[in-house]
């Protein structure tokens, strides 16, 4: 682990997207001590002002503060990111260790599920039971975590069937291990690697769905600002000003490329023959 | 065909009919789930429990789950898919008129991302390393990044607003919907957007395969030959290493089909993307299983379709 963790260290590309990571997550935690003013604090006298001393990135269509927007936002986008993506990698490595290890009938049901929900387009169902289940921060959470479980459920599944067979998990069978220490102590444990990368990349990918969702309407609900809706907002006034639809956007891209640029490295760390390939 | 290719087919045949029940019944099953119903959006407005049990009653929402599921489903296997709650309209007719912009659209940004992705990709491979290389590599992590719905607001401000060189919404201008040179006009944006966000994945798996496929015995043999390197790696190489390609683009339909939706409502693009958003906002049911229906068939068919064609493309793949 503590090499893994130099090698991580040396990357510079590992570096750059921890710390833009780092501070993404900084920014939401102290949003209240940080952003110069309230999400709603409007002003109208303020409306449409460009990016000034007094207000950085600008001001919206109701004269609010666009950067104050910006770091409140990262909170919603944030705290949706790692909620679906916890429950996502609970359902998915619950399900693929499941499959990989008992194998034969059990692997057969359980993918063939999967293989159904990657089979209709993310959107399409989040957007499906989103608007009919009514948007809350709650209800995008569950939902994103009910379309992503299934590519986290592949993965981890190949990993265990390739796992089970090796030496150690035999050893431990003839040493009397039940199935759920097999799975839990030697599985999992070593199929860890492969897990922490994946919900690196995964993170990356529920912002991004989240950030549709809102874009649609049907993520976080004004006044509470969410990086898609004030987009959306900054639409209508794209030709008088620009600011407002491009900083938020710029915000999802950095904490994305983020997310992806320390998946990866993170990925090279733990195994380095994958360097050359990938 | 061999038999053990035919009842491989057979069988994988089998299996996508049995997805497309599953789907059909998770996505009727969600619907009828939820709370609420079309009745507030179609009276709108306040409504009194009798209105709405009327409305239920026509629309046939009163009956037991299992039933309307039956009906639904014995009617659409005889292609009939049923008339959407809000217009009356048939939900065929429907899909098929929003299906062509659509088809436009996903089948540019496919095309536009396979013609710069597998050059670049090919290009990063060869010269790994290089300044090549790592032009490659941002793009692809840059592509997986981008917000689909933002990239497109962000080349309508500058090739709309700023320079003011292409049109930033619609199919087409009023009135000029059968000029070819309006249309193109149109549909660059768009497609632009679409397929930057695909070309991604498609030039990372071409780097990585034809790197793979450089290592092999039969390169080396065919360097050893004396071949030239444009040679070895377009003819040789190349050819090989597009097979787990063709798998990712047959993979990428459902992303680039999702991809669609937000694209089109950023570009008022008429197509079933708007189509399945509206659907949802109203609750008509029949449109949104329809278009749902039709968009995971597309999807397995394909899925399938590029199982089935790796025994064309590579004989080393055997079907048991």
């Amino acid at each position: 682990m503590t090499r893994t963790f130099w090698r991580l260290v040396r990357q510079r590309r590992g570096l750059l997207g921890g710390g833009a990571v780092a501070i993404m997550i900084v920014t939401g935690a102290l949003a209240p001590l940080i952003a110069p003013y309230g999400y709603s604090a409007q002003s109208l006298l303020q409306r449409l002002q460009s990016p000034s001393a007094l207000h950085w990135l600008g001001t919206d269509g109701f004269g609010r503060d666009v950067l104050s927007r910006v770091v409140w936002g990262s909170r919603v986008s944030l705290e949706i990111g790692f909620f679906a993506t916890g429950l996502s990698l609970v359902v998915g490595t619950l399900a693929g260790s499941a499959a990989g290890y008992f194998g034969g009938g059990t692997d057969t049901a359980i993918m063939r599920v999967a293989d159904m929900f990657l089979s209709v387009p993310a959107l399409f169902l989040i957007l499906i039971v989103v608007a009919l289940f009514g948007a809350s921060l709650t209800n995008t959470a569950l939902v994103i975590a009910l379309v992503t479980w299934a590519p986290v459920a592949r993965v981890v599944r190949s990993e265990c069937l390739s796992l089970r067979a090796r030496e150690f998990v035999h050893a431990a069978h003839a040493l009397g291990a039940g199935h759920l220490r097999v799975l839990s102590r030697h599985l999992l444990l070593n199929a860890l690697p492969v897990i922490i990368v994946q919900t690196t990349l995964l993170l990356g990918q529920t912002i991004l769905i989240e950030s549709g969702l809102s874009y649609l309407g049907l993520g976080a609900q004004p006044p509470l600002p969410s990086w898609g809706n004030m987009v959306v907002e900054g639409r209508q006034f794209l030709a008088s000003a620009w600011w407002i639809a491009t900083f938020p956007g710029l915000a999802i891209f950095v904490t994305v490329l983020g997310f992806n640029l320390f998946g990866d490295a993170l990925r090279d760390a733990f195994d380095p023959t994958l360097r050359t390939e990938s | 065909m061999a038999p053990g290719l035919r009842s491989y087919v057979l069988k994988r045949i089998g299996f996508a009919a049995l997805m497309l029940l599953g789907v059909s019944v998770i996505l009727f099953g969600i619907m009828r789930l939820a709370p609420g119903g079309p009745e507030a959006v179609l009276i709108g407005g306040e409504f009194s429990p009798d209105a709405a049990a009327q409305i239920r009653q026509r629309l046939g929402l009163d009956r037991p789950v299992a039933l309307q599921y039956l009906a639904w489903a014995g009617a659409a296997l005889r292609g009939d898919l049923g008339q959407s709650f809000k217009t009356g309209d048939s939900v065929s007719s429907l899909i098929v008129d929003r299906l062509g912009p659509t088809i436009q659209l996903t089948a540019g940004a496919l095309v536009f991302a396979l013609v710069v992705a597998v050059p670049l990709g090919v290009l990063a491979a060869v010269r790994r390393g290089t300044v090549w290389d790592s032009i490659g590599s941002a793009v692809s992590l840059f592509g997986v990044s981008f917000p689909s719905f933002w990239l497109g607001i962000m080349l309508i401000l500058l090739f709309s607003e700023v320079l003011h060189v292409l049109p930033p919404s619609g199919l087409s201008e009023y009135g000029q919907e059968g000029n070819l040179g309006a249309r193109l006009r149109h549909t660059i944006l768009p497609t632009l957007t679409l397929g930057l966000i695909q070309m991604a994945s498609f030039m990372r798996f071409t780097r990585s395969s034809l790197l793979e496929a450089l290592r092999q015995d039969y390169v080396r043999t065919a360097r050893a030959k004396g071949l030239g390197q444009a040679r070895v790696v377009w003819r040789h190489a190349l050819r090989n290493a597009l097979i787990p390609v063709v798998t990712v683009v047959g993979l990428s339909l459902p992303t680039l089909v999702g991809g669609a939706v937000l694209t089109e409502t950023v570009f008022a693009w008429p197509g079933i993307g708007r189509l399945a958003v509206g659907a949802v906002f109203e609750r008509d049911y029949p449109v949104i299983m329809g278009v749902n229906l039709l968009v995971a068939s597309v999807v397995i068919v394909a899925n399938l379709v590029t199982d089935v064609a790796y025994c064309f493309i590579d004989p080393r793949i055997s079907y048991r």
